[in-house]
């Protein structure tokens, strides 16, 4: 346990330094939003309809940004041969990456959304299951690709194989985080939809580490 | 204690590496691998470090093979690599104090580490302003910093200065005078070690063999 908190320690401080990073896939996020309405005109209604679809996906496209560092950086400069060597088994490694990248790019969009709901005219009901929503979705998303990022380590244009590879294993985060949203609009219970997302995110947390361990120790060798 | 290995042999993309390689390491021994390029030094070193898979033969240890607990075996060795694992976003401290924790080590064991290899003046500066050899010094000292029995060593004095040589050499002798083994894989002459040599070119494929995928 105490080799999982020096490495987050660790990923925050690198985060932090590069704190760049993390406030460039927020920008994305927003300008990707901000979009939509240059295409499709900026009538209220036809907005609000769309907004907690448009939250989620350009959630989802400024998060595949973020991957392709995860474990690249560490893969080049012989820091994960090191993690490989260390006293934490390689699944805890993932996890604390993970945990890391959720604080330094899941919060920051979730603290981010509800601008672009405010943006597309959300209705009231709306903000509270987009927060519970992001929080329960968010790291999934960070476990998942996670393991993305594992997987594609050493692969010529990796960053692209890597949202090939995410982007269809976290629709199903996104058909329930919007639906969420869209329940509370429309004054159906919001219930069912956020104990789904929690679902999916205990079997990520269960599930994910262990793939990204065994791409990790595939991609060493 | 005693680290061995039996009839080892690794195939790499289809090449055959070597076969039949035996090695044993009492406490106080070193060994060094010779041989040229891409005979396999690296690759037997990650061998040795479990990070690399053998097809044939046994690597152990006294209390048995290797493979049945990888985990214990990467905690009683340290592997200093080409790659330095310098993250050049922190300082000089905080990229050593990392790896020191990591592995057990304390504020104290990094400092005397740092202050050992000539880093001390630099601890505050951040890691991409280091030359080379001073990113390398870094490397080395991970050996110095937390304590293991095993150093697997691959080719340490690469862009080293004189003085950085002297030092890594007094550190090694200290080691190994204190019960530690060290394999070092290296090119160059590092004078009378009392080390054995494993001379690579014995275990290469015959020259019948060699160029025959297997």
């Amino acid at each position: 346990m105490n080799a999982f908190t020096i490495i987050v320690g660790r990923e925050l401080r690198l985060a932090l330094r590069q704190s760049g990073d993390s406030a460039i896939i927020v920008m994305f996020f927003v300008l990707a939003a901000v979009l939509f309405p240059f295409g499709l005109g900026p009538e209220p209604n036809l907005l609000a309809r769309m907004a907690p679809g448009v939250v989620w996906v350009t959630a989802l496209l400024a998060a595949m940004l973020s991957f392709e560092r995860l474990f690249l950086a560490d893969y080049e400069d012989g820091s994960l041969e090191q993690l490989a060597l260390g006293p934490a088994p390689l699944a805890l490694v993932a996890l604390a990456k993970a945990l890391a990248h959720w604080l330094t790019t899941g919060v920051p969009l979730m603290l981010a959304a509800p601008l672009i709901g405010v943006l597309y005219h959300l209705p009231e009901d709306g903000y509270a299951p987009l927060i519970v929503s992001m929080i329960l979705g968010t790291p999934t998303i960070s476990l998942i690709g996670t393991v993305g990022a594992a997987l594609t380590l050493g692969a010529r244009r990796g960053g692209v194989l890597l949202s090939l590879l995410v982007l269809p294993l976290v629709v199903p985060v996104l058909i329930f985080g919007a639906g969420a949203i869209d329940a509370a609009i429309n004054g159906f219970p919001v219930r069912p939809q956020l104990m789904v997302l929690g679902g999916i995110l205990l079997a990520a947390l269960a599930l994910c580490p262990w793939a990204s361990a065994a791409s990790v120790r595939q991609a060493l060798e | 204690m005693r680290f061995f290995g039996q009839d080892l042999a690794c195939v790499r993309g289809e090449r055959l590496v070597f076969s039949g390689l035996d090695f044993a390491l009492t406490p106080g021994e070193a060994l060094i691998l010779a041989g040229r390029n891409g005979s396999g030094k690296t690759t037997l070193l990650r061998l040795m470090a479990g990070l690399a898979p053998y097809q044939a033969g046994g690597l152990g240890w006294d209390d048995g093979p290797v493979r049945d607990d990888p985990e214990r075996h990467a905690a009683r060795l340290h592997y200093v690599a080409h790659l330095d694992a310098v993250k050049p976003a922190l300082t000089v401290w905080e990229n050593l104090e990392f790896w020191a924790r990591l592995r057990g080590g304390d504020s104290d064991g990094a400092r005397a580490a740092l202050a050992r290899l000539g880093l001390d003046g630099l601890s505050g500066v951040p890691a991409r302003y280091l030359s080379a050899g001073q990113r390398h010094r870094l490397s080395l000292a991970r050996l110095l910093a937390a304590p293991a029995v095993l150093w697997l060593l691959d080719e340490p004095t690469v862009a080293l200065d004189g003085e950085s040589v002297t030092a890594l050499m007094a550190a090694l002798a200290e080691h190994r005078a204190g019960g530690g083994m060290a394999v070092i894989a290296t090119n160059v002459d590092l004078g009378d070690l009392g080390a054995s040599t494993l001379d690579m070119r014995r275990f290469a494929p015959d020259p019948g063999q060699a160029g025959v995928s297997v």
